[in-house]
């Protein structure tokens, strides 16, 4: 294959990348945004929701295609609920602090992780993807299903974006990210925002996790990527901001793209990961040091 | 400061039971007991970082195999000694925490923690990257040849045991001293207020870096020692998971008490230890543990046990 045609495929896999991980990533800049919370157990979530729809496709006596829907349905919502949970019984206990909601996340990682581990077996399972078309270009054919991964991701990325500036609970949000004190003193009821954010995070990833989840396979160590680039995008694109996220995402997962077909996936992420610690060293006002 | 009778007997006598008990353990639980000492090197130097300045990194597993492999490397490739190769380690856990201290000690709390787990991170995918020198995933073994120190071969029971309890001794003597000296003071001083110690007069970047430095030329140590005792560099080392543990034994045992990562070491590994012979999933404790510590247990055990009457635990 000649260098052109490669380079496109290293960019539609690149698209691809950019799309689910803009929506995994989203999850973790809200969280961030909204309650200061560096959620390390983000990509056991993701994971969970993997497991989750191979869980539904597997049990529920549905054709693929339904199959799949609604696992885009129940994923989020059982993954969402657990991180209700997860906010309820340990991060509103520890007040938010930042450090130590940061290793109780952590623990909260083994914890998903190894609950997978426990009832779900070591065992990469495949999930049947929702429809089979192949797209056939001059040098290659490409799955189909991955462009419409896109698009999907594209779609629940505007609904967030509309949730968040159009619904009542967006501009609440909003009022308890900018200014929690006197958003409790509207009467607002920031303990349920708090949890209803941290579920919602969690929820995107999920949501992400049954997008990829017929390309990739679900896997209980599946979570650590995902969580690792998160942090990249989230990071270089300035914490807490919504846009940034989507544009550093874009950014990250072409050149990921790019990267990993050219050189090595590996050489990728060390260079992604010097990356984002250099951004924070130098550039920390402007990515963490949005002080609400 | 000069250090009163208690603690020293305290601590004095640990080690006195630590070189007792090798005549009444069991081989399967001496070498456990050496590498929970070795583990507790790293935990020590990680709670100089943590439970005394209050740095909470999220890298240290990069100094503790800065420490192994540059141990390991010197003694593969170039066949070198076993000496000069453990005091390669431990020079280079601390030139790397110095390295990383420069960059990341520019920033501080959660950005601190990204920053040191990125370099981690960045560090245990290079390891990876360059597989056709360190051996990628696989790691290699130290030739048994260069695990002979003085005439004691160190790949068997006793002597693997006794370089483990001295170099513990060592360790935790400096520490001792260390955390009672006037700088160790300085160093609480920076956990407590920064901005108060910078009025004081001292200089917080300077005061955190050496902590840092200390800190990794502990890990190092132990990564070199523990490459060393147990004859195997592998990358597993490099890991995040390299990372948390050193948090948790400090966490369990006692943020800023000398023996608290002896104690968090001591429990936590016969805790996993433990689990992993009922399931699979023994690393549930580990998540476990972290999160009901957070919760229920910020100070750890000595910790409050130091807050419930004992005033004099260092």
């Amino acid at each position: 294959m000649a260098f052109g045609p490669f380079l496109f495929l290293a960019l539609l896999e690149g698209t691809v990348m950019a799309a689910v991980l803009a929506l995994t990533a989203i999850g973790l800049s809200l969280v961030f945004g909204v309650m200061r919370v560096v959620n390390v157990a983000h990509g056991e979530f993701f994971m969970l929701g993997a497991v989750t729809a191979w869980f539904v496709t597997h049990y529920l006596p549905f054709p693929p295609a339904i199959g799949w829907l609604a696992a885009l349905l129940i994923a989020p919502l059982v993954v969402g609920a657990i991180a209700w949970l997860a906010d309820v019984f340990v991060l509103k206990r520890l007040k938010y602090d930042p450090e130590a909601t940061i290793v109780a996340t952590i623990g909260l990682l083994y914890i998903l992780q190894q609950t997978a581990l426990t009832f779900y077996g070591p065992d990469a399972r495949p999930v049947e993807p929702p429809f089979n078309l192949r797209l056939q270009f001059p040098w290659f054919g490409y799955s189909g299903y991955k462009l419409f991964v896109v698009l999907a991701a594209g779609l629940i990325l505007l609904g967030v974006w509309a949730f968040m500036t159009r619904t009542k609970a967006g501009l609440v949000m909003r009022a308890t990210q900018v200014d929690m004190e006197t958003a409790r003193a509207f009467g607002i009821n920031v303990d349920r925002v708090y949890a209803g954010t941290f579920a919602l995070g969690a929820a995107l990833a999920a949501a992400a996790a049954v997008l990829i989840v017929p390309i990739q396979q679900a896997h209980y160590l599946m979570g650590h990527d995902p969580l690792l680039l998160s942090f990249i995008v989230v990071i270089i694109g300035g914490l807490g901001s919504l846009r940034g996220t989507l544009v550093a995402a874009l950014i990250i997962g072409l050149s990921d793209g790019v990267i990993s077909m050219f050189f090595s996936p590996t050489l990728a992420k060390i260079i992604a990961t010097l990356l984002v610690a250099l951004v924070l060293v130098f550039r920390p006002q402007g990515l963490f040091g949005a002080k609400t | 400061m000069s250090l009163s009778a208690k603690p020293l007997a305290l601590h004095l006598g640990l080690i006195a039971v630590l070189f007792a008990a090798q005549f009444m353990l069991p081989s399967y639980h001496a070498t456990n007991v050496s590498r929970i000492m070795v583990l507790s090197v790293f935990a020590m130097g990680y709670n100089i970082a943590f439970g005394y300045t209050g740095l909470l990194s999220l890298g240290h597993a990069l100094f503790f195999a800065a420490g192994m492999y540059g141990m390991g490397l010197p003694i593969w490739t170039l066949g070198w000694a076993p000496v000069p190769a453990l005091i390669a380690g431990l020079v280079a856990g601390g030139a790397l925490a110095g390295l990383v201290g420069l960059l990341a000690l520019r920033t501080a709390g959660v950005s601190f923690m990204i920053v040191t787990l990125m370099f981690a991170q960045a560090g245990y995918l290079t390891l990876l990257y360059l597989n056709t020198h360190t051996g990628g995933d696989e790691g290699f073994v130290v030739d048994s040849a260069a695990r002979m120190i003085a005439g004691f071969d160190l790949s068997t029971d006793t002597p693997r045991y006794m370089a483990a309890l001295i170099l513990f001794a060592i360790a935790m003597l400096i520490c001792l001293w260390l955390v009672r000296s006037p700088f160790g003071r300085v160093m609480v001083a920076m956990r407590e207020n920064e901005e108060r110690s910078r009025m004081l007069g001292y200089n917080p970047f300077r005061v955190k870096l050496t902590a840092l430095v200390i800190s990794g030329l502990y890990a190092g140590m132990a990564g070199a020692a523990y490459g060393m005792l147990f004859g195997y560099v592998g990358a597993t080392f490099a890991t995040i998971q390299y990372s948390i543990l050193p948090m948790l034994y400090v966490l369990l045992g006692g943020a800023g008490t000398v023996i608290g990562p002896f104690l968090g070491a001591l429990l936590m590994f016969y805790l996993i230890d433990i689990a992993s012979g009922y399931t699979t999933a023994y690393l549930f404790v580990v998540g476990a543990a972290l999160v009901v510590l957070v919760l229920f247990a910020p100070k750890g055990i000595l910790g409050t046990i130091r807050e419930r009457g004992l005033k004099w635990l260092p």
